[in-house]
């Protein structure tokens, strides 16, 4: 019976340079905006893909890249083989066997034939079985069609090759599957067939995109127990991408959690399972359904969605929907919006009717900013009253450890919150953590002298 | 471990009984028997879970049961809904209990939703077809409540639905498909297009449907963690049938069927510790295999698995099942004259599997 | 048969296959009425008794003039030159088709790729194309059609081709926009994406991964053009253009010199030409619209065969079922 791969014999060596780096990687993509903004000239806003990314791809270990959608995970897979262009930093990939440094290439920076010429050693395996085949292809053209534009083989030594890589992906007898259209095949198949096209120029590097995600539950074990005897034989570094923790625990040796473009928590599985740091992280493990009958449905899960790529929250990008929220965590006007709405969802129809007329239209709030102001001079109090009161229904909301002063002035009252920052990845136990509350803070124990805050 | 709530209804409290429905279809290849032979009751309040994997015949159950099924398509058997049998009852009935009475709601809600409607006019537009006359103060008044409970805010209420986020949208769904308070709501992969914590909220918001609204929900998924999770009671389905139906709790921690058993196996959850899986391919549901459509892939296959149907049976613990190797694992009196030597297995190769 | 031919030969014949009902009954009258002319294009030489332009029986006699039809002359004959009408008709079958043919493979030619490219490359020669094919496009058809003939028959005279080629100019937007945003979508897929990640080339991609999966529509476009060329082509001969009357016969300048006849009460001069046309552009119009219901996915609605349910006894007989009440 299969069994979790022994992590010992592949974990990676540590010695000698990483397969890949990036370094402060930046994948960001143009709005088009409506047709004035463009004769205009405007600026339409960016969506900031992958967001500033150092990241170290060691051979022969799996690394995950866990995230939600626009966490920015398919991105960043995909600049890491050249398929999305790099708008800022680098990507450097050192080949087999050649730790001298003067062997990097920097792959961001490459032309198209360069590139190409990677595609040799970096592969992909894509997240739709039944898109990734081209339709009107038999199975052994599209498997062998690597081999044709590269010129490695042709004819019957082509075929041979074929006919090897689909026998190793499991697709026996290969003469039978070599004349079907992927339209004959079934979802594991094409799989299969996906993964033998990617492996038939024997590649270093495979980027897996949510490979097992559209595929049923009894057939993803099949496929994932497949890419790791097909890691062990022919020496594979992967580097999977999903949204599914469970798979990423029991596939990958390091796991890279993602939010808004950043990498927000990394380190070794076991770490990262055990004990989870970030509070996004806490968040995903408690949310993951588990076929356990006693477990209930979670309920302290954080509020709101991932927010708009184009303009993500001030500081944290996490904090609006952060349980464990403090001070510094970027506090901003459309916090304040969310915290309005979220209080009228709890109250009638009337009392909303009432409150809406105090605070006015709040869609200037949308505009990011450390201070905005509600209602008008004339209704200031009435105004501050109202938001003591909410503040009264849940004093524990982290949005009030972040509002710095509560002024009336001629134009309304004025909220303004305190400056935040942008967490960066530290060291905190084994693993590296993007939030202010990690590593956490030394207390001073009796003897010791007081540590600065 | 907490206490499940209880539903507080009796048996004899059934919201729909549905005795040996069939839905079949005509194709070019032969009959399609997406729904072969499928019986079960929902209690008033309760949530059952129907699982099952591609191909097994879960929305095709579905919308069977709501008369939602492309033209063409054949249906016999019985559903009584609160004593009406749904298959006899006209077109046009039908699509006037859809709303108060039966809800459904859908797996993409981008696509069911209006873009050039504000959510207010798609209010306006589902409650006047079934109280025509209601005043648009009262269209406001129910709208802004049933958002409340979902969590959407009434600053939203004159919003696009491009302008809300998948979650939101989904939420959206659910609250006009339960604006008129149905009875039955029938939810088709609701989560399964959603990130996880958004579906974590959505599971939590249809789990609360019986308190807030006392509706009865037959949940349709492929992710048993969400069955287990929210589920009163869960129906496994594999080919056509439902090869298993009882309390949540019964079947998880005790599976009768060899197909519950092995599902639950091949499931990667944060516990697991080796990859299984079921070897071969969900059947051709034009011709599924004889007798138990489950026996090529099953490891406890016997003789009898191959020549006779399996009959349903209700097992110790309640649940009910129709497998041979359960029966005769409890010694039901009954497989004392089958034949139960071993099945042969001939090799499964990949040409099969999936 | 090899696999090859037979696969070819399978994948060819299935919108034929795939047709059920009120889209095959259309398809297969459009083809046989469009195999008929065919033929009769073809076989042409053979079939008519005198040349178009022959006002002579091989015998030496001068052919009647506005002779109604007789056993000699099967339609008659015309009121201008004394031609026989039936060997006019048949003539001008095989014109029609082999103007019309030529216009629509030439514009296939130019239109499909130019509409690859263009929508696969993007940028500035997207715009461009797009720009220069949509304004063509805007043109009422009959004018251009018109100003390409005047400018064509300088070059090449007043034949076939140079009437095919001024009708192709017609038709290559409809090629071009059609491929194009076929191409748009299409380059999306992560096929698409697949080939670029194992290291294709454009050309590559266009031809062998974008090319076979956008040609969809091509075929419906194709028959319902060569329906409208047979009427153009018909419309410039009837305005004098296009064919001259010493290259070869044309139905639509029979029609105009059949004009004045209407009133001296000689019918045949006009209905048979006349009839023609219809019949022709009527079978291509049913095998193109036949064609559309089978291949556009849109309209095809899902094929399930009207159904009644077998008895439950018979099925549970056979299965061996047994139920236990619940």
């Amino acid at each position: 019976m299969p069994t979790k791969p022994d992590t010992t014999a592949t974990s990676p060596s540590g010695l000698g340079a990483p397969l890949v780096e990036t370094r402060g990687l930046e994948v960001h993509f143009q709005l088009r905006g409506g047709a004035i903004s463009r004769i205009l000239g405007l600026d339409t806003g960016t969506v900031r893909a992958v967001d500033g990314v150092d990241l170290e791809l060691r051979r022969g270990e799996v690394l995950g890249l866990v995230g939600e959608s626009g966490s920015g995970k398919t991105t960043l897979g995909r600049a890491l083989l050249g398929l999305a262009p790099a708008t800022g930093g680098d990507i450097v990939y050192r080949k087999r066997g050649e730790d001298d440094p003067s062997a990097e290439q920097v792959v961001s920076r490459m032309n198209g034939r360069e590139l190409r010429r990677l595609r040799t050693d970096l592969q992909m395996v894509f997240q739709d079985p039944h898109a990734a085949l081209n339709p009107s292809m038999d199975i052994e053209t599209a498997v062998g069609h690597p081999l044709k534009i590269h010129g490695i083989a042709r004819g019957e030594a082509l075929r041979e090759l074929v006919r090897e890589s689909l026998e190793r992906v499991g697709l026996t007898p290969a003469e039978q599957f070599m004349r079907k259209h992927p339209a004959d095949l079934s979802g594991g198949q094409k799989q299969r067939a996906v993964l033998a096209r990617a492996i038939i120029l024997d590649p270093e590097i495979l980027v897996a995109d949510e490979p097992v995600s559209m595929l049923d539950m009894s057939v993803r074990a099949k496929i994932l127990q497949l890419m790791l005897d097909l890691k062990h034989e022919l020496g594979l570094t992967y580097v999977y991408i999903t949204h599914d923790l469970a798979t990423a625990k029991f596939f990958c040796d390091r796991v890279a959690i993602m939010y808004l473009g950043r990498i927000i928590e990394i380190g070794p599985t076991d770490e990262i399972f055990a004990d989870p740091k970030h509070p996004y992280t806490k968040a995903l493990l408690a949310a993951i359904p588990e076929p356990d009958p006693r477990r209930m449905v979670p309920r302290n899960l954080p509020r709101g969605e991932i927010p708009d790529a184009a303009s993500p929250p001030l500081g944290c990008a996490f904090h609006p929907r952060c349980p464990e929220a403090v001070a510094p965590c970027g506090w901003e006007t459309r916090d304040l919006r969310v915290l309005l709405e979220e209080h009228w969802t709890r109250q009638d129809p009337s009392v909303f009717e009432r409150e809406k007329e105090l605070v006015g239209d709040l869609d200037h709030l949308d505009t990011p900013a450390k201070a905005g102001v509600l209602g008008k001079g004339s209704i200031a109090r009435q105004v501050r009253e109202l938001l003591d009161c909410i503040r009264n229904e849940d004093p524990a909301d982290p949005l009030w450890s972040g509002v710095e002063q509560l002024e009336e002035t001629r134009d309304g009252l004025r909220v303004t919150f305190r400056p935040g920052h942008d967490p960066r990845l530290r060291r905190s136990g084994g693993v590296e953590v993007a939030c202010v509350l990690h590593p956490e803070p030394v207390t001073p124990g009796p003897g010791t002298p007081d540590s600065p805050a | 471990m907490s206490e499940r709530p209880s539903t507080g209804s009796a048996p004899g409290d059934d919201v729909l009984s549905v005795r040996d429905l069939r839905v079949w279809y005509g194709t070019e290849k032969g009959a399609v028997r997406a729904v072969d032979g499928v019986s079960f009751d929902l209690r008033k309040g309760e949530i059952l879970g129907l699982v099952g994997e591609s191909g097994c015949g879960k929305s095709t159950l579905g919308r069977g049961l709501l008369g939602l099924l492309p033209a063409g398509a054949a249906r016999d058997g019985e559903v009584l809904f609160k004593g009406t049998d749904l298959l006899s009852v006209p077109p046009d009935r039908m699509h006037r209990m859809r709303g108060p009475q039966l809800g459904m709601i859908f797996q993409e809600p981008l696509t069911r939703l209006n873009p050039l409607m504000r959510i207010s006019e798609h209010f306006e537009e589902t409650l006047r077809q079934h109280r025509p006359g209601i005043g648009r103060d009262e269209i406001r008044e129910v709208a802004l409540e049933v958002l409340r409970v979902m969590g959407i805010p009434p600053t939203r209420y004159r919003s696009y639905p491009h302008e809300f986020s998948g979650g939101m949208r989904q939420r959206l769904m659910i609250a006009l498909a339960l604006v008129l308070k149905p009875a039955f709501v029938v939810a088709d992969e609701p989560s399964t297009a959603l990130d996880v914590l958004v579906e974590a909220q959505i599971i939590r918001i249809l789990h609360d449907l019986r308190t807030d609204f006392d509706t009865s929900l037959l949940l349709i998924t492929h992710n048993l963690g969400i069955i287990a999770e929210a589920c009163d009671r869960v129906a496994v389905m594999y080919a056509g049938e439902i090869v298993e139906i009882g309390d949540a709790r019964e079947v998880f921690s005790d599976p009768q069927h060899s197909y519950t058993r092995e599902l639950l196996r091949s499931t990667i959850s944060l516990s697991t510790t080796g990859l299984n899986f079921i070897p071969g391919a969900p059947p051709d549901l034009v011709d599924p295999p004889p007798g138990c459509h489950f026996h090529p892939r099953c490891p406890d296959a016997m003789e009898v698995c191959r020549s006779t149907h399996p009959v349903q049976r209700v097992h110790p613990n309640g649940v009910r099942a129709q497998c041979w190797a359960a029966d005769v694992r409890d010694e039901v009196p009954e497989v004392a004259s089958v034949d139960t030597t071993p099945l042969a297995r001939e090799e499964i190769s990949v040409a099969d599997e999936a | 048969m090899s696999t090859v031919a037979r696969r070819a030969l399978h994948r060819l014949s299935s919108p034929f296959r795939q047709t059920t009902g009120f889209a095959r009954w259309i398809l297969l009258s459009g083809l046989v009425i469009v195999a008929f002319f065919v033929l009769v294009a073809m076989l042409a030489p053979w079939i008519a008794p005198y040349d178009f332009a022959q006002t002579r029986t091989d015998a030496g006699e001068r052919i009647p003039k506005a002779a109604p039809p007789s056993a000699q002359h099967w339609l008659g004959t015309t009121s201008f030159g004394n031609y026989d009408v039936f060997s006019r008709v048949v003539w001008g079958c095989r014109t029609a088709l082999q103007v019309v043919f030529t216009a629509v493979l030439l514009s296939l030619f130019l239109g499909v790729p130019l509409g690859v490219v263009s929508g696969f490359l993007g940028g500035w020669l997207d715009r461009i194309l797009v720009l220069v094919m949509d304004a063509l496009y805007a043109f009422p058809s009959l004018l251009l059609a018109i100003v390409f003939s005047f400018l064509l028959s300088d070059q090449l005279g007043g034949g076939v081709i140079s009437a095919g080629v001024a009708l192709t100019v017609i038709y290559v937007p409809q090629y071009f926009r059609v491929v194009r945003n076929t191409t748009v979508s299409a380059r999306e897929a992560t096929y698409v994406e697949a080939a670029r990640a194992i290291g294709a080339r454009n050309h590559t991609i266009m031809g062998r991964y974008l090319f076979g999966n956008v040609i969809q529509s091509v075929p419906v476009i194709g028959t319902l053009n060569a329906a409208d060329a047979i009427g153009t082509l018909a419309a410039l001969g009837f305005l004098g253009i296009g064919i001259q009357p010493g290259d070869a016969a044309e139905w639509g300048y029979d029609l105009q010199r059949a004009l004045p006849d209407a009133s001296a009460g000689i019918w045949w001069t006009g209905v048979f030409p006349g009839l023609a046309i219809v019949l022709l552009v009527t079978g291509l119009t049913l095998v193109g619209e036949g064609l559309n219901e089978t291949m556009n996915p849109t309209l095809r609605r899902r094929r399930l065969r009207p159904f009644t349910l077998p008895p439950r006894g018979a099925v549970a007989m056979q299965a061996g079922k047994g139920q236990v009440d619940l």
